[in-house]
């Protein structure tokens, strides 16, 4: 276990956000947590880095685990000047020195080291942010609606490259998505949340699940259902699906799918 | 007209101005990423109750100045985090409140003050005492600043993100209000209560476009403040104005100027 929520409840202004759930997050995990608008997502990941104390229940952290974290929709005020390289290693230790060229090597951000952050497209800044996270070697990462000002192919492009960073540096992750095609396509482990964990397991069994057509809506449920079904057809892992579900949403993909 | 110049007192202020200029560039810059402006202003309005009671209780005015600051930033911080009213309106209150008890209680008490200079300040009576006090203000925020300054600029990008990294991001809260503190206290001299947060915010807004690091634009805040307090003292002696005002025009001048040069009217 690297990280974990057990049984925490939190209320804000009276209203109940999150009711009795537990989460745990274990070395090799890739978890996304899908939910309406609302649903007590990111207040789950807040308690979970400790930036919300929940008012019941408990989080449990591996003892010095690294973990990173990349907050919802972060922008920084345009009157203070920074540029990438300056604001990836702003307040962070030397020993990560060596870390940072491998990283911005293969996040591909070497180009950007001298430009102003403010000058970034969203799709760079998510891979700056990234960056960041990942200099101190971190056990997991936690993100939050990471692809959110994304472009189609921005998205594509930002969950491959987390596909990578957890299979090659075998880091867990842990993320709030609303891009449920991509949900199902890349994550392991999908945690349907609202207030309360309604559903959890693998996308297949999830998009199956009663709780998640009651979420989402039936035409949602049935879209993601075929979706998941051709997969099965497919690949169990569901690579090389592009051809696939054209009919679906075969526009937004251009061949090109999340696990390259 | 030259010899004016060599005049201990054209000195002394010189110098106090140019102490005030280090500690209100650096502290101007976190209160326009920030967005502090109005926080500034209100802890400067209520100096004016601690000039009163300080007046009033016989006690050194810088300490009365801090005390009262400090008491009006906790207060205000306790107030934010009960989150029961929008941060301006309890600004509003705090601050006009401070403001007005403050001529209140220099009325009541019958204490001949000269109002003009507590508004606007009266750098060319500064004295070696009050010298010493602004440099000691000076070392303990410059100090202070350079310490703490990667979790300070982290914290000021994104609460969220340093506190998941570790950082005590109250603490750093509390340490911008105090630092907030030292500079109200030891700026009120020379600009007065009226003027201060445009020492705080003229010099690193002119700074911003200027500069591509957060250090750059505080090291160039710092640098057009002390040009602007050269130039006020010339404007004032020569032209014969009130010196804090003259220095402030000065630096709405070099804002206005920077500006056009570098083009930064049309970004958006």
């Amino acid at each position: 276990m690297i990280i974990s929520a057990d049984n925490i409840s939190h209320r804000f202004n009276n209203r109940v956000v999150l009711d009795q759930v537990s989460l745990e997050v274990k070395k090799g995990d890739f978890i996304t947590i899908i939910g309406p608008n609302g649903a007590g997502k990111s207040t789950l990941l807040k308690c979970l880095m400790g930036l919300i104390t929940p008012d019941h229940g408990q989080i449990k952290r591996k003892p010095y685990s690294r973990i990173g974290y990349i907050p919802q929709r972060m922008a920084v005020n345009p009157s203070l000047p920074i540029t990438v390289a300056r604001f990836i290693e702003l307040n962070k230790s030397k020993a990560s020195t060596p870390n940072r060229s491998t990283l911005t090597d293969d996040l591909g951000i070497n180009d950007l080291a001298h430009k102003p952050i403010h000058s970034l497209s969203g799709g760079e800044w998510q891979r700056v942010l990234l960056a960041r996270a990942l200099q101190d070697e971190p056990e997991a990462i936690i993100l939050d609606e990471p692809a959110q000002n994304l472009d189609i192919s921005g998205q594509l492009q930002f969950y491959k490259t987390l596909d990578e960073i957890h299979q090659n540096r075998g880091i867990a992750i842990l993320m709030v998505s609303h891009d449920l095609h991509m949900v199902m396509a890349s994550t392991q482990q999908v945690v349907c949340l609202y207030h309360h964990i309604c559903c959890s397991g693998a996308p297949q069994t999830v998009a199956r699940d009663p709780e998640f057509a009651h979420l989402f809506g039936q035409d949602m449920a049935k879209m993601m259902a075929i979706y998941q079904h051709q997969h099965d057809h497919d690949h169990h892992h569901g690579h090389h699906h592009d051809h696939h579900h054209d009919h679906h949403h075969g526009h937004e993909h251009h061949g090109e799918t999340p696990h390259g | 007209m030259a010899d004016i110049w060599l005049a201990d007192f054209v000195i002394n202020a010189l110098l106090a101005g140019l102490g005030i200029a280090v500690i209100c560039g650096m502290m101007g810059c976190f209160v326009v990423w920030r967005k502090m402006a109005y926080f500034g202003d209100s802890l400067a309005h209520s100096a004016l109750l601690g000039i009163a009671i300080g007046l009033a209780a016989g006690i050194t005015m810088s300490l009365a100045i801090t005390l009262i600051c400090l008491t009006f930033a906790l207060l205000l911080f306790w107030l934010q985090h009960r989150g029961v009213l929008a941060t301006d309106t309890l600004l509003g209150i705090l601050s006009h409140g401070a403001l007005s008890g403050g001529i209140v209680l220099l009325s009541i008490m019958r204490i001949p003050v000269d109002l003009h200079a507590l508004l606007f300040g009266d750098i060319l009576t500064v004295k070696p005492t009050d010298l010493t006090l602004i440099g000691i203000g000076l070392i303990i925020s410059t100090g202070l600043m350079i310490k703490f300054w990667a979790p300070l600029v982290l914290a000021t990008i994104s609460e969220d993100l340093a506190k998941a990294e570790g950082v005590n991001t109250k603490f750093m809260q509390i340490l911008i209000l105090i630092l907030m503190t030292i500079t109200v206290a030891v700026s009120v001299r020379m600009v007065g209560v009226l003027l201060i947060t445009s020492m705080l915010i003229i010099p690193a807004a002119t700074a911003r476009p200027l500069t591509r690091s957060p250090e750059a634009m505080a090291i160039t805040a710092i640098m057009i403040g002390m040009l602007a307090v050269v130039g006020g003292m010339v404007l004032s002696i020569e032209a014969n104005t009130p010196t804090g005002p003259s220095m402030v025009v000065m630096l709405a001048a070099f804002f206005a100027l920077v500006m056009t040069v570098t083009g930064f009217w049309r970004k958006s």
